[in-house]
């Protein structure tokens, strides 16, 4: 045997090294620039953990408690830093609990590599211990999946997961490996990364005839708006946007995913697009003469009733994902591409405008929400306090500089449209898939992403609960979020739903809550809790200046509604300010 | 308005991707009315041929999705007209009746089917052709006692394609082409740019 083993290592190629799959996985981890890990360790992956013993000095690993907390963290991670958030998990419940974050990252075009342990390769479709078929459970629900059984394969399929989760429009892959590969021992020739595969084409290439017809467009129009989504974000094209609309004086609206792509305070974002947005961007979809969608997908919570939607307007797409264009929205001129190099493409050609009556009906209906709902929210004459006051209050301590993170709901509502964004990866939350328990894992992972900024985690009281054992993770990794709850002891959205559309009755939105302040501190985490104004603000301040964790419960109003509200099944002009 | 679309796809020859195109059509809560995975003209490139029944409008969505896979290469919908295509059938009878109140030669001719197997206790024909043609000979057959009946799925050939071998070397090239990168917005878009 030890001849043998000798003799076969003499005729390796110089390069190569004898090393296990784990082994392999670890140093495709480093070679792409991985420095945290959100992960639990099982059954199946335990030589993946054994390997990642020997690299702790380089890998940061974060031990969560509960898998779905561990992929709402990567998200969290990818979501404030631009880079892949990575995942560990088990094999059977392990990778059946990251499905929703799947999901979530897939619906918001989330990069993300999650490993899952499988069982040995020889035990597969045998209904083995912890065996489930993670691959066909999770092909709905990624980009791009695969199993690996031999070691060989780790190298050149990890090259390929990273350069497919982050390339094009962004999302997550999934790679199994069955512990018979972790554990094999092959010659390692080095790990090189992948930046092309035959089948896939991340970016369409860009079609000069489509950016000229766009320009054309966009000079002749009087009443120009533009919706802007996380394409801004995702491409990082940040200051190409803003050269963009500055240039043609055109009014910008957000989507909630790409809230913080454009400051708040900045003269040309005119609010938030959809259900509960600003009333301005809404009812005025309806009188623009041109629509510039850029990097958003027309959301059924954005547009309501598409045979009302912008019928009047010409409307001009730009997106790198071409399957988008005509989806829901049907596009006058189609600009595929990276918006990174379409936008200034597009502002070369267009001309220096300024809109301004066209503006100032922004700000007339900016006028007529302050006064319907704005200024009621904000500053309450009621007792109890309100959502937005709350938010407010933040504003003025934070300054606009905090990464915000919220949940689903009410609250996320409110936090979006209140809350004040002055750069760009701010904005944490889940958009697509409206996932209740994403908040406080995803601002452990966003404070990883962002370790010099501050993150508070705004959520609900229904969705504190769904994902509450992360306080564990926070509390063993000493992870500086702050945790903001806004209680109104009732599933709030849903309520406001069973009041405006079932009549009152409310059924099973009743939430009970546990003293919250008593589990923190169980945890070992800081916290207090207020119920009348006069303590908000200090209430606030302590928050934010204690060092390390901490949370604080905010009691507001049980029975405020968010409004304004475009109701299902109704046009985005028949948004209801109250 | 619906009517018959076939969807041509060349993949990469992976595990798992068979799952990952039907459930883009289960999803959407199409019924497939036939599948078909084959090689194709390259050699290591699989070829899907997909039949469906919907409108226009669900079709090209649909295969943009499709396409969006990163293991797809190239997908194409067509109309009949737009195509050529087959379908194979195979009939089980018995020999006896058969051979006593049909005049089988007669039978084989008109119907442009032939016997594969022909023993004593059953006899197999086997016709190919389209669905009008198969379906013909079992009602035909029918009185005889059909004791079995299979039709494998749509084999199609698009009329005006020229073929993967090219295509493939475009999608080789590390720098984009034109050709391959620019998805079509609308139908005759589509056809005008996968011609």
């Amino acid at each position: 045997m030890e001849t043998k083993a000798l003799n076969k290592k003499t005729t390796l190629p110089e390069t190569a090294i004898e090393i296990t799959g784990s082994e392999a996985l670890m140093k495709a981890l480093i070679a792409e620039g991985v420095e945290t890990i959100f992960g639990y360790p099982g059954g199946a992956i335990m030589p993946i953990y054994d390997a990642l013993y020997d690299y702790m000095d380089q890998l940061d690993h974060v031990l969560v408690r509960h898998e779905q907390g561990g992929i709402h963290a990567g998200q969290g991670f990818a979501r404030t830093s631009g880079k892949v958030g990575v995942v560990f998990a088990t094999s059977g419940p392990g990778a059946t609990n990251l499905v929703t974050g799947l999901a979530d990252a897939m619906i918001d075009s989330t990069p993300l590599v999650c490993i899952t342990g499988q069982v040995f390769a020889h035990l597969l479709g045998t209904d083995a211990f912890q065996e489930t078929d993670v691959i066909n459970i999770t092909t709905p629900v990624t980009k791009w999946n695969y199993q690996i059984t031999d070691a060989n394969e780790i190298p050149g399929v990890m090259a390929k997961a990273f350069y497919i989760a982050k390339s094009g429009r962004p999302g997550p892959v999934l790679i199994d490996i069955t512990k018979n590969a972790q554990l094999q021992k092959f010659n390692f020739e080095g790990y090189t990364s992948c930046n092309h595969i035959r089948s896939y084409r991340p970016k369409p290439i860009v079609r000069k005839e489509y950016v000229e017809a766009a320009a054309d467009l966009i000079n002749q129009a009087e009443r120009p708006l533009v919706l802007f989504g996380q394409g801004i974000i995702l491409g990082r094209a940040e200051e190409e946007f803003k050269t963009f609309i500055e240039k043609g004086g055109l009014p910008a609206a957000w989507t909630i995913l790409g809230l913080s792509a454009l400051p708040t305070d900045h003269p040309l974002n005119v609010g938030m697009l959809g259900m509960h947005g600003n009333y301005g961007p809404n009812v005025l979809t309806n009188e623009c003469d041109v629509l510039i969608a850029i990097g958003m997908r027309f959301d059924d919570r954005v547009t309501g009733r598409l045979d009302r939607y912008a019928k009047q307007a010409k409307v001009i797409h730009l997106d790198i994902d071409p399957s988008e264009v005509d989806k829901n929205v049907k596009a006058d001129v189609p600009v595929w591409g990276d918006c990174k190099d379409t936008l200034p493409l597009l502002t070369s050609l267009i001309k220096q405008r300024k809109h301004e009556s066209w503006l100032q009906k922004f700000k007339d209906c900016t006028e007529k929400e302050i006064e319907a709902v704005i200024d009621n929210e904000l500053h309450p004459t009621a007792d109890t306090m309100t959502m937005g006051e709350v938010i407010d209050q933040l504003n003025h301590l934070t300054k606009g500089d905090a990464i915000i993170v919220t949940d689903v709901g009410q609250h996320q509502m409110v936090a979006c449209r209140y809350a004040q964004f002055n750069q760009s990866k701010s904005n944490v939350t889940s958009g697509g898939l409206g996932t209740m328990g994403f908040a406080l894992p995803a601002a452990i992972g966003a404070k990883y992403g962002a370790k010099d900024r501050t993150v508070v985690a705004i959520i609900g009281d229904g969705g504190i609960q769904m994902t509450i054992q992360e306080l564990g993770t926070i509390m063993q990794s000493n992870v500086d979020v702050k945790i903001l709850i806004l209680n109104n002891q009732f599933l709030g959205m849903v309520r406001q739903w069973q009041q405006l559309f079932h009549e009152r009755r409310y059924s099973f939105v009743d939430i009970a809550s546990p003293d919250y302040v008593t589990v923190a501190k169980g945890y070992k985490i800081e916290g207090n809790s207020i119920k009348e104004r006069k303590d908000l603000k200090a209430a606030l301040k302590t928050m934010l200046d204690h060092k390390g964790p901490y949370l604080l419960e905010v009691f507001v109003g049980k029975e405020n509604n968010v409004f304004p509200m475009v109701p299902q099944g109704c046009g985005v002009s028949e948004i209801r300010l109250k | 308005m619906k009517q018959e679309y076939t969807i041509t796809i060349y993949t990469e020859n992976q595990v798992g991707l068979l799952t990952r195109i039907a459930i883009m059509f289960s999803r959407r809560k199409i019924n497939v009315e036939s599948l078909n995975t084959s090689p194709s003209e390259v050699e290591g490139i699989h070829r899907f041929t997909i039949l469906i029944n919907v409108a226009e409008d669900v079709v090209r969505k649909l295969v943009r999705q499709i396409e969006k896979q990163v293991d797809v290469l190239k997908a194409y919908y067509n109309t009949n007209d737009e195509i050529i295509w087959q379908e194979l059938a195979l009939y089980k009878v018995p020999t006896d009746t058969i051979a006593e109140k049909a005049k089988v030669e007669r039978l084989l001719r008109a119907y442009g089917a032939r016997a594969v197997v022909i023993r004593k206790d059953y006899t197999i024909f086997e016709t190919t052709g389209q669905r009008e043609e198969t379906d013909t000979l079992i009602n035909v057959l029918a009185p005889f006692g059909l004791i079995e009946f299979v039709r494998s799925a749509r084999v199609a050939i698009i009329k005006n394609s020229k073929g993967f071998h090219e295509k493939l070397k475009e999608f080789e090239e590390t720098e984009p082409t034109k050709q391959i990168l620019t998805a079509p917005i609308t139908a005759e878009k589509a056809a005008e740019m996968d011609n």
